[in-house]
């Protein structure tokens, strides 16, 4: 049984989960540029893929980021170009732009601990279910989950890193216009 | 050249520049592709790089079939299909991995590396009159050319140096080492598989070059740089104005294959002085570095940097492969597998896969909007309404070609950079292909007759 949670892991554990969800309403409202504002300049953003590999070698599952390929390998500067094509008016593939529901559940400080309280980074693990639907019908809902490293900056919290597990070996949408 | 039935040339009229959208949603049409194209066909499935040692082994696809291709004991490649020969169970669960042995997890049938029978249960007295050798997994028929994997399964199909009809040198170019040296390519980790509603052929024709400036313009202005990888030529009489572009052409083979072609010039610049390594130093120095080597080796041909889509399903886009696999008329499974030299340092892979990232694949900015005209196009076309108007592929229907290939000693029939001259020649292969009973009637002679045509009527039609 985890230990006790005292009360200043328990107000970190909601000020996070707030944070996540004023993200995800970022994101829903299209407010792409205030999203943006969420990373750090050296901000990671990772989606490896997932192989079928045997049980015994699940090492070999996650494509390896910077070496193999993945869904995304981006920094803050490549999401902030993908921000202003959405922002042209004519990426088709956005254009007109999608309703997209993102739920954030399953919220849990990894590392967590009173002496993490005060610490500048913390890592969060959580699950997402994205919604997309697109024109009259196209619908498309992706499932996994994230593992972020949080950065307090001048007082604010920032993403200094997301790792993304899409549960799909063959993606089963046409594209990847959004944001995760 | 091969004469069309009537009713092939309802559905692919060349002479007039039109294809029928219902090659790209009639299920009776959908099925006679899968056994005469796909099953008489080279394919790509791979490269042996995904493959080095004994006993490694992929998940390959032919056509809506999975195949797996092997390395054996003896270094040689097999690509047999995953399916028992017991009840036609899959055989191999996993995308890769290392094995001698591939055990049906259902009766425990169990293959070797080379797709043999080696194993039964209750073989001894339960099968005392069966002779193992005639129930191995079913072979194809397998080729390398540089490195790349091709299979067939038609025994009486043309070798694939014939079957390329003279397009290896175009094959060549992203197969090659950057410094021109033979085999020098490996797949970086990770095919990248997707799904996307639109038939198999809609995305397979190249070059059309005529979609960039609207499909690609947010791509163009939000960032601003060619989607390729290849180089970038000086402004001026060579800009991308819509007009001809001097010394590009598209350029297509009676067998089905088409590309576009930027002639190589004494004058190009090296492949690292493109504007797309602006931001990825270690690639443009290290592209400065090996393409010298090329030209040394190569001579002025070593600025050929060409994306041939191979017949049927096959194509390139810069040093990117991309297969796209039926999945029924209206679905499409894409895999695209990313080339880098085998020996380049890991900071020069690890630029080139975020640049692929960033613009292949599903989330690539550039795809993207590719991806999106194809399902739409898809979409707008089911209805009977639709399903009556011919798609138009008019565009210099004309013109005879510019220049035949003697005059650059290049192979393939050259046609103006703005021109649907690739599209008609791929759809009048495919009716070749869908109404021939068999390999001599499609053989490369016919082709070549055809070539025969061409050069004669220099329209070849």
């Amino acid at each position: 049984m985890a230990d006790l949670l005292s009360n200043e892991e328990l107000l970190l554990r909601l000020e996070i989960e707030d944070f996540l969800y004023m993200e995800a309403d970022l994101l829903d409202e299209h407010r792409y540029e205030e999203w943006l504002d969420l990373f750090t300049e050296d901000a990671r953003y990772h989606a490896p893929m997932k192989r079928n590999v045997s049980s015994k070698e699940m090492d070999k599952e996650l494509t390896r980021e910077s070496i193999e390929m993945s869904w995304f390998d981006e920094g803050k500067d490549t999401l902030e170009k993908r921000v202003a094509q959405i922002r042209t008016g004519v990426h088709w593939a956005e254009e007109p732009l999608s309703r997209v529901t993102h739920f954030v559940s399953n919220v849990r400080l990894l590392d967590s601990g009173s002496d993490k309280v005060g610490a500048g980074e913390i890592r969060v693990k959580s699950r997402f279910l994205v919604h997309r639907n697109r024109l009259e019908d196209e619908d498309n809902t992706w499932i996994g989950n994230r593992i972020d490293t949080l950065r307090r900056v001048d007082g604010q919290w920032k993403i200094a890193r997301r790792e993304i597990y899409l549960d799909q070996n063959v993606l089963l949408s046409k594209n990847l216009t959004n944001f995760f | 050249m091969v004469q069309l039935t009537r009713e092939m040339k309802r559905l692919v009229d060349s002479e007039n520049g039109t294809v029928s959208r219902e090659i790209f949603w009639n299920q009776d049409i959908y099925d006679q592709e899968m056994e005469q194209v796909f099953a008489r066909s080279w394919l790509f499935v791979g490269h042996e790089s995904q493959i080095p040692n004994p006993g490694d082994y992929f998940l390959g696809r032919m056509g809506e079939e999975a195949v797996v291709v092997s390395r054996a004991r003896d270094g040689g490649i097999y690509v047999f299909l995953n399916s028992c020969r017991h009840r036609g169970n899959r055989v191999c669960r996993y995308d890769h991995g290392n094995s001698f042995t591939h055990v049906c997890s259902f009766h425990g049938w169990t293959y070797d590396a080379t797709g043999a029978l080696v194993a039964l249960p209750y073989h001894e007295n339960g099968y005392d009159q069966m002779d193992k050798s005639k129930w191995g997994l079913m072979q194809a028929r397998v080729e390398v050319f540089q490195g790349s994997i091709w299979a067939t399964w038609d025994k009486s199909a043309p070798s694939f140096h014939e079957y390329l009809g003279g397009a290896d040198m175009y094959l060549a170019t992203g197969l090659l080492h950057t410094d021109g040296s033979d085999n020098g390519a490996e797949v970086l980790g990770g095919v990248v598989k997707w799904r996307l509603g639109c038939n198999w052929k809609v995305p397979c024709p190249d070059t059309d070059i005529t979609h960039g400036w609207i499909t690609h313009r947010s791509t163009a202005l939000a960032l601003g740089v060619g989607a390729t990888g290849n180089p970038v030529r000086p402004q001026g009489d060579r800009s991308l104005a819509v007009g001809q572009v001097r010394s590009r052409y598209t350029v297509s083979f009676p067998e089905g294959h088409t590309m576009g072609v930027t002639i190589p010039e004494e004058a190009d610049p090296g492949w690292g002085e493109s504007g797309t390594w602006n931001e990825r130093p270690a690639v443009r120095e290290y592209l400065r570095e090996k393409f010298e080597l090329r030209r040394k080796r190569l001579g002025v041909m070593a600025h050929l940097s060409v994306g041939p889509a191979i017949f049927p399903n096959e194509g390139w886009l810069g040093r990117v492969v991309r297969i796209m696999h039926p999945q029924g008329p209206a679905m499409t499974e894409i895999w695209t597998y990313f080339f880098v030299d085998k020996d380049a340092p890991q900071e020069v892979k690890t630029e080139l896969a975020n640049y692929y990232e960033l613009y292949y694949g599903p989330g690539g900015v550039t795809q993207q909007d590719d991806m999106e005209n194809w399902y739409a196009l898809t979409i707008a076309s089911k209805g009977p309404v639709a399903q009556k108007l011919d798609l138009n592929y008019q565009m210099r229907l004309s013109e005879p070609p510019l220049h035949g290939p003697t005059e650059f000693d290049m192979p393939g029939l050259f046609a103006h950079n703005y021109s649907d001259e690739n599209h008609r020649r791929y759809y009048q292969r495919w009716a070749e292909v869908m109404q021939a009973k068999d390999w001599g009637e499609m053989a490369p002679t016919q082709a070549a007759a055809a070539r025969g045509d061409w050069m004669t009527n220099r329209n070849g039609r």
